[in-house]
């Protein structure tokens, strides 16, 4: 005969198991729906002249009028300047502070950087607009920039270089510190000096985890609206590189979902669904480039 | 004494407050292997890892006294050019995950300059081969190190350490993570580099302190006890603590 315990353990362990593929499902839920509802109504508006067309005057289509649907053009343009910049920013500054927080935890600046970073993570991103806003705007009253550089892609890039640089010093320091000591002094041992170590051996080993968390930080900056609403501005017009009105695509379907238009509300749908292929190909461009040359998953 | 390559004179290390080495003054000749045994932690790495400054690289750490390499003082001199002239292997491998069997090999090399492609690759041929490795992966250099076994891995690290050309060689317990038959060619081969450098083996193993060490050191609480020549330590130990240990009949 079988004991009961041993029928009461397969019970709970059967229980627990149908939790935790619950809580999986509800995860997975939203996730899935989005993709859905994106496809669904934004698969329609991705034509070719989806990507070589402005915005549209907002319409509802009549019996004779024609209301075009119009394209992402130079949105997508302005996203791919915004984040290009933004990461030139954001990741050498993000690497060199990871680096900083996790090989020399022992200097009095470590700590206070750490939890500024952990705050930094924190504030929403509305203020980080206001307060780059506000930068800018000191700057063209001392009369250092233009007063028509304030609303510009540069300061929509150096708004998202803010979001930016906090999440990726703190997953590249999370990711420095996975490397065990034992490879910090195999290199030491070998005479090679302690900046050498930390830049050649101790990232390259950690590589894995920096990309992750660059290309998280990039997705990150990608999708964010209201920052750019205050400083890189917005225009359904062309671009003129950074220096002026700058559209991107998040602050695009923010303005043409509002408007309750058939033909904008269209656009936002394609525009959105364009953001989120957009952030899949890089996080699964991410999982190609963690794939080290060996073929295995580098940590 | 002259003829010794390595001089350690009155050498304390501290982590924290603890005083792990205490006064230790202890010479290594030429062409030679010495043991150094002791039951655990009474300092032994910590003693060895004093000698190419890696000790001072921990939090807290710190060193005391004179160690003399060919009469210059270690410890006047910048602390990379020691670890490149005084190399060490650990207890357990570690390679450089993200580089291949030759990328290991040529790390040092390569991170230190100046080295052109023929020199570098007949270094790391030369240095595989030294290590007893160069048969197992003359095929595969280009290959990730991670997938070569745990003694294939620490004969690499071997391999690595010599690559740079170590005027000393020290050695962590290097076959305490392997099989017999692992540990067996590791001793050949400190066998065999005794000759070229001098080599400071530390082991919990008493008969491989025993098979290739031409002399013992016993440590015991951060002092040094006794050093001799390995077959009159085992054989006539001059101090009772030394005996006893020895002999099993500790404490
Ligand atoms: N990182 C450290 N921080 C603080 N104390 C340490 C540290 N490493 C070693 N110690 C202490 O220093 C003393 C000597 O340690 P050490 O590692 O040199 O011993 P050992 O002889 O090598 O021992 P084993 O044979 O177990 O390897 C021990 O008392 C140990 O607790
Ligand atoms: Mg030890």
């Amino acid at each position: 005969m079988r004991p009961p315990k041993r029928l009461r353990r397969r019970v709970k362990s059967a229980v627990l198991l149908g939790l935790c593929a619950t809580a999986v499902l509800i995860t997975l839920l939203p996730l899935a729906s989005i993709l859905l509802e994106c496809f669904v109504n934004g698969a329609g508006a991705i034509t070719p002249a989806f990507f070589l067309q402005n915005p549209p005057p907002p319409c509802n289509p009549g019996p004779t009028t024609p209301c075009p649907v119009g394209g992402i053009q130079d949105a997508l343009l302005g996203t791919l300047l915004l984040v290009v910049v933004a990461s030139l920013i954001a990741l050498p500054v993000g690497i060199l502070g990871g680096i900083y927080l996790s090989e020399f935890q022992d200097r009095p600046l470590a700590r206070p950087a750490r939890f500024l970073a952990d705050v930094m993570t924190g504030i929403p991103s509305i203020v980080i607009g206001v307060f780059v806003f506000g930068i800018f705007l000191f700057f063209a009253e001392q009369g250092w920039i233009s007063s028509f550089s304030i609303t510009s892609g540069y300061t929509g890039a150096v708004a998202l270089a803010v979001i930016m640089i906090p999440v990726v010093a703190r997953t590249c320091e999370e990711a420095l510190r996975l490397v065990p000591v034992s490879i910090r002094e195999a290199s030491l041992a070998l005479g090679i000096p302690r900046h050498r170590t930390i830049l050649r051996i101790v990232l390259s080993a950690a590589r894995g985890g920096v990309i992750t968390g660059a290309l998280l930080a990039v997705a990150r900056a990608g999708g964010e609206t209201a920052p750019l609403l205050l400083t890189a501005g917005f225009t359904t017009g062309a671009i003129t590189g950074l220096s002026g009105w700058t559209p991107s695509l998040p602050v695009l379907i923010y303005y043409s979902a509002a408007g309750g238009y058939a033909n904008t509300t269209q656009l936002a749908w394609g525009a959105a669904l364009m953001l989120v292929l957009i952030m899949l190909l890089i996080s699964v461009g991410a999982r190609l480039a963690l794939r080290n040359k060996f073929g295995g998953r580098t940590a | 004494m002259t003829g010794d390559k390595l001089v350690v004179e009155n050498l304390n290390a501290w982590y924290g407050k603890t005083h792990a080495v205490q006064d230790i003054s202890l010479s290594f000749p030429d062409k030679r292997a010495t043991a150094i045994i002791g039951p655990s932690g009474c300092g032994k790495s910590t003693f060895i890892r004093c000698l190419n400054r890696i000790h001072e690289t921990q939090p807290k750490a710190r060193a005391e006294g004179k160690v003399l390499l060919d009469g210059a003082d270690v410890y006047a001199d910048d602390p990379t050019e020691i670890r490149r002239k005084i190399g060490m292997v650990f207890q357990r491998p570690n390679v450089f995950p993200t580089m291949s069997i030759y990328g290991n090999v040529a790390a040092g090399l390569k991170l230190h300059g100046g080295y052109s492609h023929d020199e570098m690759d007949r270094l790391v041929i030369e240095s595989l081969k030294k290590a007893a490795l160069w048969e197992e992966v003359k095929e595969k250099l280009d290959q990730s190190a991670l997938q070569l076994s745990g003694g294939q891995q620490q004969r690499l690290c071997i391999a690595r350490a010599l690559a740079v050309q170590p005027e000393v060689l020290l050695m962590d317990e290097p076959a305490s993570a392997l099989d017999p038959i692992s540990t067996a060619r590791i001793e050949d081969l400190i066998f065999d580099l005794k000759n070229q450098v001098p080599v400071v083996i530390v082991t919990h193993n008493m008969q491989q302190a025993a098979r290739v060490a031409d002399r013992t050191a016993f440590l015991y609480l951060g002092k040094l006890v006794e050093v001799a020549p390995t077959r009159d330590l085992f054989e006539r130990p001059a101090e009772k603590l030394t005996e006893s240990y020895i002999t099993g009949r500790f404490g």
